[in-house]
């Protein structure tokens, strides 16, 4: 039995700290903002955790290219790993925005550009997992799950893209403005460390789950493989 | 700004955010752990399997004479007549 390498034992514990350390920037130290009052702290985490997991539907994509090329298991594994993860952080996220948007917006939810391609990126990398469990060819599912993900992979700059291409009502609060938005505001520097901290919290969190999940696939393998050879 | 009525107190909402998004990272956490575990278990189990069945497999092959196994020795070296004279 492999024991957890010590770097990533250290990466554990250095990510629960930058998460509570986060916490606390976004819970304490960041200002209340006036209008809204203190739903607006969701924003570090809603940002910290959508950066993250369009960032890891991005990866996904580059690690199905690299697959499609070299027809390596190892890079379906990262894969897999990345995209799992990232699933995890965007639901967080659209819960958060959800949370948010019911004192700004006084909706739980708007068919919003912004709203509708976050809610389809989600739905799109959940079938994602629905198409691996049909099929049963290690390497058919690798395949497939690569040209899935490949093409989904396209859902996350479009997402991210949304709120600076079409009318919405959802803020640009970074590089941009949109006249039709709601709940928008101005950070102030004790703002943008909070906001800056969780970025590199998540960022961290991402990664140290990225290799705890790849670990997790890797053992996977190894058992199918041990399986294979004792029903043999 | 002069205006404005007084900063509205959302701060339930604020927590139910934050509680969720604690718990939905907690459960992934804990489902990873979970897989590990079983998964070494899986591990263990199949290990015993397959020792126990190269141990059946041992068991039930014939011993091989001394005699069959050298003739059947490809890697030998060939018999020649230096080897001969020795």
């Amino acid at each position: 039995m492999e024991s957890k390498p010590l770097a990533l034992k250290i990466l554990d514990t250095v990510s629960i700290l930058l998460l509570g350390i986060a916490t606390y920037l976004a819970l304490v130290y960041a200002p209340t903002e006036l209008v809204m009052g203190d739903v607006q702290r969701v924003f570090y985490f809603h940002i910290g955790t959508a950066w993250t997991a369009l960032l890891g539907f991005i990866l996904a994509a580059v690690f199905s290219v690299i697959y499609l090329v070299t027809k390596d298991l190892k890079w379906d594994r990262l894969q897999v790993a990345a995209i799992e993860v990232s699933l995890i952080f965007f639901l967080i996220t659209i819960v958060l925005g959800s949370i948010w948007a019911r004192p700004a917006w006084n909706t739980w939810w708007t068919w919003d550009p912004r709203l509708t391609t976050a809610a389809i990126t989600e739905l799109i990398y959940i079938a994602y997992f629905m198409l691996r469990q049909g099929i049963d060819d290690p390497e058919k599912r690798a395949r497939f799950g690569a040209v899935y993900a490949l093409v989904g992979g396209l859902s996350a700059p479009i997402t991210f893209f949304a709120i600076r291409l079409f009318r919405t009502i959802h803020p640009v609060v970074i590089s941009g403005s949109n006249a039709a938005a709601q709940g928008s505001f101005h950070m102030t520097p004790r703002m943008l460390t909070a906001f800056f901290f969780a970025l590199f919290a998540f960022t961290v969190i991402f990664i140290d789950l990225f290799w705890n999940r790849i670990r997790l696939g890797d053992l996977q393998e190894k058992v199918e493989q041990l399986k294979l050879k004792v029903t043999i | 700004m002069f205006f404005q009525e007084a900063t509205p107190d959302t701060s339930g909402y604020m927590i139910a955010g934050y509680v969720i998004a604690f718990i939905l990272m907690a459960l992934y956490v804990v489902s990873i752990y979970v897989r590990n575990r079983n998964l070494h278990q899986d591990m263990s189990m199949l290990e015993e399997m397959d020792k126990s069945a190269q141990l059946a497999e041992e068991a039930r092959m014939p011993k091989k004479s001394p005699v069959k196994s050298s003739n059947n020795n490809r890697s030998a070296k060939p018999v020649t007549k230096r080897s001969r004279q020795k």
